[in-house]
């Protein structure tokens, strides 16, 4: 059997590099989408992901590194939304929909007065994995390796406040801190994420893997270690899905994630949906 | 006991401990009650209280049962002594300090506080009881392993470390979490209603713990709905309803007038046969929202 299907892809530079973005995209939010997925924050990482648009758009337009004016929005949104939440007046995904909602729609403002809109919208919103240059790259790498670092030093304290906050208090571990500690890293994991699955993808790659990899194992670190696997099969097989069928590469990317989940939820040894249904 | 030398060197937080003043004490505390987000202006104007002037004190290795009625500010009260919820008046130390300066005081939730399904096993929950101990950016050592497995032996838990903790029965689940206390090295141990929905056996085995721990010199204070048991059990009882109604030996806490006075319409009192009183709190089994 012909393996070309395979190496043939490989001999272009912007496939070599979109594959490696690919991988570490999968694998980053899939590590951090564990907390987020037992954190009960999917609504909060969506929402994160649409809020940084004005900021990207601002670096953007100025010519700044993207990273910065996602960071600057990130850290500015998740203010604005305890902020408002701790009025009390509005309850907090009513003040995150607010938020979420209408930085979205300032930054598709903002990028409407640039010249090529439509195009750049797409990339943003959708990636942009084979415009992956050498310099986006090594960005990707860096902030995906810094993100994966935080979270290994900080493991055990992240797991104590997602399972359970009023230990995390009476442990006295700088609770508020690791809280902001998680939305900064959040913020980081989209930057990194944003070229090849883009803003309004970024969800899928944060909660299926985790998702899928609950349904696997009982135990944090293999539930991340399995997610990280599946990311990085997803966003690899994404860019083969998309080179050979031509399909844009973000929604590749995310299809084989989705594909991936829906047959462990059906298969999953000991608990799919089929293995319970036999056993009835 | 085996794990003697295992213990290793001196609690990170025993510097803070003033031994000549008593364990908890407690006076003029006031806890507004918070109104939920999205209530009236009106609702969040009106002045109400969760906890309401309390004052007492607590001695080191004394048994405390805390009775009263659903929202009648138990759990309120344990988490300001455990340091996790602010006082708006008034004042908490724990051996001289604020209770925020100590990592010696365990608050044991009630189970219904807690997601079951949670990936993690019956000795990762005791293990996060040492991560005050262990301190940033450290792993694990061989000592905070040791304090696991002899946590899990007093609760008589060995068995269980590899289950995930939903696959526990409730008065298992109960045992762990007082396992993790032990982990912690708490030398108050505060447990949020911890014989609920519970059946005999199983409340036995947990007060066989916690009277093994008394013995040990913990401070233990149990929230409970059980007036029988905090009658025949517990060295003292406190009777709460916002405000302290009584907090003495059980005979003299436990007395019709105080009972009417801390339960109000809620408390069935039957004239017996032999004209004692027949009591009884008629609270629901469910877990309670204070605040």
């Amino acid at each position: 059997m012909s393996l070309d299907w395979l190496l043939d892809p490989l001999q272009y530079e912007l496939i070599q590099r979109a594959l490696l973005a690919a991988t570490m995209t999968g694998i980053v939010c899939a590590v951090l989408g564990a907390y987020i997925v037992l954190r009960g924050m999917a609504f909060l990482g969506d929402a994160l992901a649409h809020t940084i648009l004005p900021g990207v758009v601002v670096a953007y337009l100025l010519g700044w590194p993207l990273a910065v004016g996602a960071l600057v929005m990130g850290v500015l949104t998740a203010l604005g939304i305890g902020f408002l939440t701790d009025q009390g007046m509005v309850k907090e995904d009513t003040a995150i929909g607010i938020i979420f909602a209408g930085s979205f729609a300032l930054g598709v403002a903002l990028l409407s007065t640039a010249g090529n809109y439509s195009v750049d919208l797409t990339h943003f919103l959708f990636g942009n994995l084979l415009g992956v240059s050498t310099s986006d790259l090594w960005v990707t790498l860096l902030l995906g390796g810094v993100v994966l670092a935080v979270i290994a030093l900080f493991y055990k304290e992240f797991l104590v406040i997602s399972f359970d906050m009023t230990l995390a208090q009476t442990l006295r571990l700088p609770t508020t801190f690791l809280r902001y500690l998680l939305l900064v890293l959040l913020a980081v994991t989209i930057v990194v994420s944003l070229q090849v699955v883009g803003i309004a993808l970024i969800l899928a790659m944060l909660i299926t893997p985790a998702a899928t990899a609950s349904l696997l194992t009982n135990r944090l670190l293999p539930l991340m270690a399995y997610a990280a696997a599946i990311g990085a099969f997803s966003g690899v097989t994404g860019v083969y899905v998309s080179y050979h069928l031509d399909v844009a590469s973000g929604p590749a990317v995310v299809l084989v994630a989705t594909a991936i989940f829906l047959l462990v939820f059906l298969l999953a040894p000991g608990r799919g949906f089929l293995w319970r249904r036999r056993g009835r | 006991m085996v794990m003697k030398e295992a213990i290793g060197p001196a609690r990170r937080m025993d510097v803070l401990h003033d031994t000549t003043a008593p364990l908890l004490d407690v006076e003029g505390l006031t806890v507004a009650y918070v109104p939920a987000a999205g209530s009236t202006p009106q609702a969040r104007r009106e002045e109400r209280y969760a906890l309401h002037d309390l004052t007492f004190r607590v001695e080191a290795r004394e048994l405390v049962a805390v009775v009263g009625p659903n929202g009648s500010g138990k759990s309120t009260l344990f988490k300001v002594i455990a340091g996790t919820l602010a006082s708006d008046a008034g004042r908490v130390t724990v051996y001289g300090h604020g209770p925020g300066e100590h990592i010696c005081i365990a608050y044991v939730p009630q189970r219904s506080q807690i997601d079951w399904s949670f990936p993690v096993t019956v000795k990762d929950v005791v293990m996060m009881g040492r991560v005050g101990q262990i301190g940033l950016f450290r792993r694990p050592r061989r000592e905070d392993w040791a304090f696991v497995e002899q946590a899990l032996e007093r609760v008589n838990a060995t068995a269980l470390r590899h289950k995930q903790i939903g696959e526990l029965s409730g008065g298992q689940q109960q045992r762990v979490f007082i396992a993790r206390a032990l982990a912690q090295q708490a030398e108050l141990i505060l447990l949020d209603e911890p014989l609920t929905g519970l059946d005999v056996p199983n409340q036995e085995a947990i007060f066989a713990v916690l009277e093994g721990l008394h013995e040990d010199g913990v401070t233990i204070m149990v929230a409970t709905h059980d007036l029988q048991l905090a009658a025949d059990r517990f060295g003292r009882v406190m009777l709460l309803n916002r405000e302290l109604v009584a907090f003495g030996p059980p005979e003299e806490a436990l007395t019709q007038a105080n009972l009417l006075r801390a339960y109000g319409g809620h408390m069935h009192v039957l004239p017996g046969s032999d004209g004692d009183l027949v009591l009884a709190d008629t609270c629901c089994d469910g877990h309670e929202d204070e605040l």
